[in-house]
């Protein structure tokens, strides 16, 4: 397995690096100064006569990619991925921080799984994120231990890959979850609609001979929510939003004021069902692949701001269980490793978004939206969580580049333009 | 027509792949295979020497005894695995089955599957040739080909004609077979059923849905019934087979509304009383044995040409 070391930094002058930081309104080549694994601080022609320089030119330098949607998949599952190799993904990919799904086995629904993941990453000198359940062991039946899972150190709460079905206990739960100001994390979809289920449902799975799951089934959860919302006064954000049906919602339920925020995920930007042509359960993933009119609306959706983050839904899967009959085979893909080279392959490159919208999705609302004001930016005395970048580096996405213990991606063989060619974390620095 | 075309592929994985010629040569090919079964020796020394697995990993006699004798009447050494007998009821995966039929020098492996598109994963892992004999509810490419085989000779043509299909289309693996090949040779297809039995978007395929079974038959030249697949269906599709019988289900009388030379198919196992009734299946307008036979003929004439194109490798 590919591994990662860090450095922890001592005292290094980054020269010549183009730094760009939408929160402070940065964009100009200058030089960053990081001592004892803080930054000093940034500026023009920056000298130390004792700091080791690294020349940066052509490189971006930019607050680390902050992700609200993984699967480290500890405790529990340590087959699939254990926080470790999660967190050389996650590095790999250029994130710094990453809020981590509480499906695992014990569910994260007590305070103690949420010190257990929180201890493990801390060793690894990672901002991992717990994010504890809704409900008791995401049954959707009674509300979890927030308050307890909040103070020792949980960052939303979600049931993600179970929807709670049942409107009064969702009711209560986002009410309990409002009183501690816990978003709620949504993974909206009526699982009576979507049922067995294994692609979206439309020409392509009509062509396949394969069930389908209506767009229907995501709306309808999606519009439940949002008045649930508007009910209980809860910060609701949606996760991996897929269809078009969700983003016009989405896009209402803000304009009358509701606190929603939405996701999307890399993969929805980029692909659709067509690519179940082959059965490859690689591309069996929940929300399903939509299609083209889904795609084109959750970019615009992206564009205009109705969703707000773009988060990987890093579902990592061991590679017997994705061989198995397409109904048997686990639902998900890896995200982490090609995440950032995907959004500036469609975004940047491939819309002419500019590079302060890229970094916007992927590091700085994430950040607000978990209300982490050491991410997300640059920050004189903190420590350094930044990336070097290289925004026109063209590279194929391969087995070689991936670092979680997984190698389920459906980004295989893709050409991509950007890379992520340093990451610090904590002050720590790992080059790819 | 199909005088210049060669067979070239090693897997008969559904007619959505095929060519209107490469169906045709399959046509063309069992007619010349009907023969040898209507002789007292009901033998072909075409695959002498081979071997033929026949991997049912789910339940069918039909199918499979089709397919055993074919094999037989072909003189290849046929050999048949059932999923409850198989190791893969002691946990080992498809992949390692198949690789291990591979290492047994094995020519071709016949495939049911209760999972759409298992046949399409396996081929691209093993050289062995793969005959699709029913993926989930995907398709049934030998059950298509002797439907159309059937009305063929009967009818003499396929294009221009009527060609109606009532029942479970969103479960039948049947349906969707006999839509691709049909509708690629010209046949006018329609589909009957209620609306929760029709798969997404089905007409963007060339076919007519048309929900009232009294139109749907009208002037029809053939009518295949397709059973309602209970063991299917974990959700509810229709009230009750009660009710179902009553709506889709076809009688003597009703089939007088099709063509007088109609004919009436199905590709079993009937259940009398529901879809069809009783009298009806055993008219003389009848072809539901027919199609049994000449089963046969086409399942002998597919695996004789994936044997050709995987010498030819």
């Amino acid at each position: 397995m590919n591994k990662l070391n860090g450095q922890s930094l001592k005292n290094l002058l980054i020269k010549n690096a183009r730094i760009i930081d939408p929160v402070n309104s940065i964009d100009e080549v200058m030089d960053l100064h990081v001592q004892s694994r803080k930054i000093v601080k940034w500026g023009k022609n920056l000298q130390s006569d004792d700091a080791e320089t690294m020349e940066a030119k052509g490189l971006c330098l930019m607050p680390g990619l902050v992700d609200l949607h993984v699967h480290f998949r500890e405790p529990g599952y340590e087959h699939k991925e254990t926080i470790e190799s999660g967190v050389q993904a996650a590095i790999a990919g250029g994130f710094v921080a990453c809020v981590a799904m509480p499906n695992t086995r014990p569910a994260c629904d007590n305070a103690q799984v949420v010190k257990y993941q929180m201890e493990r990453a801390n060793l690894l000198n990672f901002n991992l994120l717990p994010a504890g359940t809704l409900t008791q062991g995401r049954e959707g039946k009674k509300i979890s231990e927030m308050a307890e899972m909040k103070a020792a150190g949980a960052v939303a709460v979600t049931d993600d890959g179970n929807w709670v079905v049942d409107s009064g206990v969702a009711r209560r739960a986002y009410e309990y979850a409002a009183t501690y100001g816990l978003p709620v994390m949504t993974h909206a979809e009526d699982p009576t609609i979507s049922l067995n289920g294994v692609m979206n449902e439309g020409i392509v799975s009509t062509k396949l001979g394969l069930r389908g799951r209506p767009n229907a089934s995501e709306d309808i959860a999606t519009a439940r929510d949002i008045e649930l919302t508007r009910l209980c006064q809860c910060h609701l954000h949606v996760q991996h939003v897929s269809t078009r049906g969700a983003v016009d919602m989405i896009r209402r339920a803000k304009a009358e004021g509701l606190s929603v925020t939405a996701e999307a995920t890399p993969h929805h930007i980029a692909l659709t069902d067509t690519e179940f042509v082959k059965y490859d359960t690689f591309y069996k993933m929940n929300p399903p692949l939509r299609a083209e009119e889904d795609r084109l609306a959750v970019i615009k959706g992206l564009e205009d701001g109705t969703i707000d983050a773009i988060a990987t839904d890093h579902a990592p899967h061991a590679l017997e269980e994705k061989d198995l009959d397409i109904e048997k085979a686990p639902f998900g893909t890896i995200g982490l490793e090609s995440a950032f080279g995907v959004v500036m392959t469609e975004l940047y490159h491939g819309r002419k978004w500019k590079i302060g919208d890229v970094i916007r999705k992927l590091s700085v609302v994430p950040s607000e939206i978990l209300k982490k004001t050491n991410l997300g930016r640059l920050k004189a005395g903190d420590h350094a969580n930044f990336i070097l970048v290289d925004l026109d580096l063209e590279w194929c996405f391969e087995q070689k580049d991936i670092y979680s213990k997984s190698m389920n991606s459906c980004f295989f063989g893709k050409k991509l333009k950007g890379k992520v060619l340093h990451t610090f974390v904590k002050g720590f620095q790992y080059t790819l | 027509m199909t005088a210049g075309v060669q067979w070239t592929r090693k897997d008969l994985l559904g007619l959505k792949d095929l060519s209107v010629d490469e169906i045709e040569l399959i046509l063309n090919t069992a007619k010349s295979f009907s023969e040898v079964s209507q002789r007292d020796v009901k033998k072909s020394p075409a695959l002498r020497g081979k071997t033929v697995v026949n991997l049912f990993l789910e339940p069918s006699t039909r199918t499979r005894v089709s397919f055993e004798l074919a094999e037989k009447r072909l003189s290849a050494d046929a050999i048949g695995m059932a999923s409850g007998g198989s190791s893969m009821t002691k946990g080992e995966s498809l992949w390692d089955t198949i690789a291990n039929i591979e290492a047994l020098k094995v020519d071709i492996i016949v495939m049911r599957h209760g999972s759409s598109g298992a046949p399409h994963r396996v081929s691209n892992y093993t050289h062995c040739g793969i005959v699709n004999a029913g993926d989930g509810i995907n398709e049934h490419p030998t059950q298509g080909l002797l439907d159309i085989f059937t009305l063929r000779e009967i009818k003499g043509k396929i294009k221009g004609l009527k060609v109606v299909f009532v029942g479970d289309i969103l479960h039948s693996r049947v349906a969707r077979s006999n839509v691709w090949g049909l509708t690629k040779l010209g046949a006018e297809v329609v589909i009957c059923g209620p609306k929760t039995l029709i798969p997404w978007g089905i007409e963007e395929l060339g076919v007519k849905v048309v929900h009232d079974v009294k139109k749907a038959i009208d002037d029809a030249d053939a009518v295949t019934l397709l059973r309602i697949q209970m063991e299917r269906q974990n959700e509810t599709l229709f009230p009750s087979i009660r009710e179902y019988a009553s709506t889709f289900g076809l009688t003597l009388q009703l089939f007088k509304r099709a063509k007088p030379d109609a004919i009436l198919m199905h590709p079993g196992p009937v259940n009398r009383g529901v879809e069809i009734e009783g009298a009806l299946a055993d008219s003389s307008q009848s072809y539901i044995l027919k199609q049994v036979t000449n089963g046969i003929a086409v399942r002998m004439a597919v695996l004789y040409l994936l044997s050709g194109a995987l010498k030819n490798e």
